[in-house]
């Protein structure tokens, strides 16, 4: 690597001589930042204000110049609804908006809080004195680095009507049903039917499991930045607690819970922004079906611009301006949050 | 409540071991199963066959029944287990089936053939890895359909290695001049970066895509490289460690003579590597497991990364499973690898950045 990228580096160095000459020490800096500002530049900062512009434009072209100008046509047909909490009230595009924003919007809460309350679990166990903390913490951690495609494979393939889950339930029952017969008194199950876990419409299961094998995948990730902020609390003050023999949820309530408050906060943010994002791992493992049951509204937005006949990319624009405005209260209260805590 | 909370943050005293610390350890060690269990079964499942895999085979190891080849013939047949009306059970040849029965023959006399009934045979089995099911989508051809392993292979190695470096080295320019200089307008080069936090991929999808189209980028994979080659998290980090690099080497290099160019390569740079690693981890885990972006960007199947390549081949798979769990399991292979050999830079580094 070394011998690759040194002389390439070195081979730059006359013409950057030749640029500092020429513009002077105190303008170099802007030779520095030009690369990633320029990138920033056109694939940031360009299409956030071109998403707006879009958003009032209509047709299929994908000619800035040449999509016409359709006022608030787009946001009408998503917000036309009598009521936007009842999809069906809608125009066709406000429906599948609608469905997928409510979808969204009770995957982040059920999804937010459940993941976050077992990743703190995790890491105040990872923050005892654990035999083997390393390899622990490396375990829970390595679903974060599985591809979102890879943890929907491996996990349809667990979940399938076939697969392994319902073979291990249906063996469970019926062992049980075995163990108990022998009993005076009627305690056996009735023989478990395979449920087709991420297909069957008329139940929440397909919804469980988007939301747990997200959260499975995710887990780690938080674990760790709770665990940090644990790690963060100063000793002395688990030491004075001891030594004054205060009980240890009062320790938990009055030291743990607020000095660890505001990278929890943190860590609750993140997941909620990223939560408002989730698509890959649902899109690969339900399609958003059965139905719309998981239809997050990222997939709302993709299909409407690239996946339909009719390439709604000023719908799908619309869309995501909604959606950003979301994204950019929810990240406007992480960075005052995360200002907070590296000021304080 | 309390009492969970008790066990939950009791620490131990030294020497002794309770109750909270069997709970504990046995808490990880049900998540750790939870984790790896359905990884491991991937795997196993992997090397069985495409019939043990139709047929949900739900034994752990694959089976798979053992072919014989009988003399005066070329085309293997099975070996099934056939239990006589008197109980023994003998192990011969099934040469074909008929209606309800089997016509077997015994293996070392293939002439002598006789009728077993079918109820009363079972397939004769034995444990062997299909390691086929990883060589035929990639050494033999490659092709499977419209899947082409070894091209998306190479894709996505393309992606990761090329927007990785390119990363690596905007990101320390940019982070070398918001570090080491005083110059007008630095805070607001800052604030910029830190505002493109709030225009995440996902949310500016379809302007992304015109841009993209505009610049002839569009099915090429250079249009998954460039637009996220950026990142102000990486900027970030890299500034925030450049900042512990004390002035005074700059300077004592400026006494020197030495251009600012060589200053960025000859001391930034290397003083700075344990932070170019850690976004060199990041930024190869991002690239090797992005989907969204380059499903936008990509749409014919030549230039699919790995992750496409996959999805799309589960969207189609009927009869080839065991080629989608092979070659599932080839995707998570190299993040295993980095992760197991650098998972502690990857879990200190990113404790650290809190960002993925």
């Amino acid at each position: 690597m070394r011998w690759i990228v040194l002389p390439v580096l070195a081979a730059l160095d006359p013409p950057m001589r030749w640029i500092q000459r020429r513009i002077g020490l105190a303008r170099l800096p802007y030779v520095f930042l030009l690369p990633t500002m320029l990138i920033f530049g056109m694939f940031s900062f360009l299409p956030a204000a071109l998403n707006i512009w879009i958003s009032f434009t209509g047709g299929s072209s994908t000619l800035v110049s040449a999509r016409p100008f359709v006022g608030l046509q787009n946001y009408e047909a998503l917000l036309a609804c009598e009521s936007i909490f009842v999809p069906k009230s809608c125009p066709v595009s406000g429906f599948a908006f609608w469905t997928g924003m409510w979808n969204t919007l009770a995957f982040a809460v059920v999804q937010v809080p459940a993941m976050i309350v077992v990743a703190l679990a995790t890491a105040i166990v990872l923050n005892r004195k654990i035999r083997g903390r390393g390899f622990w913490r490396a375990m829970f951690f390595y679903p974060v680095m599985l591809s979102p495609v890879v943890v929907a494979v491996v996990w349809d393939w667990v979940l399938k009507r076939r697969g392994i889950l319902n073979a291990l339930l249906t063996d469970l029952v019926r062992n049980y049903n075995e163990l108990v017969a022998g009993l005076p008194f009627d305690v056996s199950m009735a023989p478990f039917r395979a449920v087709n876990w991420l297909g069957d419409a008329g139940t929440s299961w397909p919804f469980f499991w988007v939301v747990f094998v997200y959260s499975w995948s995710h887990l780690g990730f938080y674990m760790l930045i709770l665990l940090a902020g644990l790690q963060a609390i100063p000793k002395d003050l688990y030491e004075a607690a001891e030594m004054d023999g205060t009980p240890a949820w009062r320790v938990f309530a009055r030291i743990t819970l607020p000095l660890l408050m505001p990278t929890l906060l943190v860590a609750l943010v993140l997941s909620l922004i990223r939560a408002f994002q989730v698509f890959d791992e649902v899109y690969v493992l339900t399609g958003g079906g059965p139905g719309t049951a998981t239809r997050m509204v990222i997939q709302h937005i993709y299909e409407t611009a690239f996946v339909s006949d009719a390439k709604l990319y000023g719908i799908a624009a619309a869309s995501s301006v909604l959606l950003a405005g979301i994204i950019l209260v929810l990240t406007l209260v992480q960075l005052a949050l995360s200002r907070r805590q590296a000021g304080g | 409540m309390g009492r969970v909370l008790t066990f939950l943050a009791r620490t131990r005293r030294p020497g002794r071991i309770d109750w909270t610390d069997v709970l504990a350890y046995a808490y990880l060690a049900l998540g750790v199963v939870l984790i790896l269990a359905p990884v491991v079964w991937l795997f196993v499942s992997s090397l069985k066959t495409q019939r043990a895999l139709v047929e949900s085979d739900p034994r752990f190891l694959p089976y798979e029944q053992v072919m014989v080849t009988l003399p005066g013939s070329t085309r293997p047949v099975g070996l099934v287990e056939w239990t006589a009306p008197d109980g023994t059970t003998r192990i011969v040849a099934q040469i074909r089936p008929s209606g309800a029965d089997l016509i077997v023959a015994d293996p070392a006399k293939p002439d002598e053939t006789f009728t077993v009934p079918r109820r009363a045979t079972k397939a004769h089995e034995q444990v062997r890895a299909r390691t086929e099911n990883y060589t035929e989508p990639t050494l033999q051809g490659g092709r499977m359909g419209t899947f082409y392993f070894p091209r998306y292979f190479l894709n996505s190695a393309f992606v990761t290695v090329v927007a990785t470096l390119i990363t690596l080295a905007i990101s320390s320019m940019a982070a070398f001049a918001l570090s080491k200089y005083r110059f007008a307008g630095r805070d607001t080069f800052m604030f910029l970066i830190v505002a493109t936090l709030l225009m995440p991929a996902t949310v500016i999808l379809v302007p992304l895509f015109v841009v993209v189209m505009n610049f002839g980028m569009l099915d090429s994979l250079w249009g998954v490289i460039i637009p996220g080659a950026a990142t102000p998290t990486g900027v970030f980090l890299l500034r925030q460690y450049m900042l512990t690099i004390p002035d005074e080497l700059i300077e004592a290099a400026r006494m020197d003579s030495a251009s600012e160019w060589k200053i960025y390569y000859r001391i930034i740079l290397p003083l700075a590597l344990p932070a170019l690693a850690v976004l060199a981890i990041l930024s190869i885990i991002w690239r090797w497991n992005d989907f969204l972006w380059p499903l936008v960007v990509l749409t014919r199947s030549e230039s699919f990364t790995l992750q496409l390549g996959l999805s799309s081949f589960k969207g189609e798979m009927n009869d080839a499973t065991h080629y989608l769990l092979a070659m599932t399991v080839l995707t998570l292979l190299p993040v295993t690898f980095v992760f197991a050999f650098l998972q502690k830079y990857i879990t200190t580094g990113i404790a650290n950045t809190g960002m993925k």
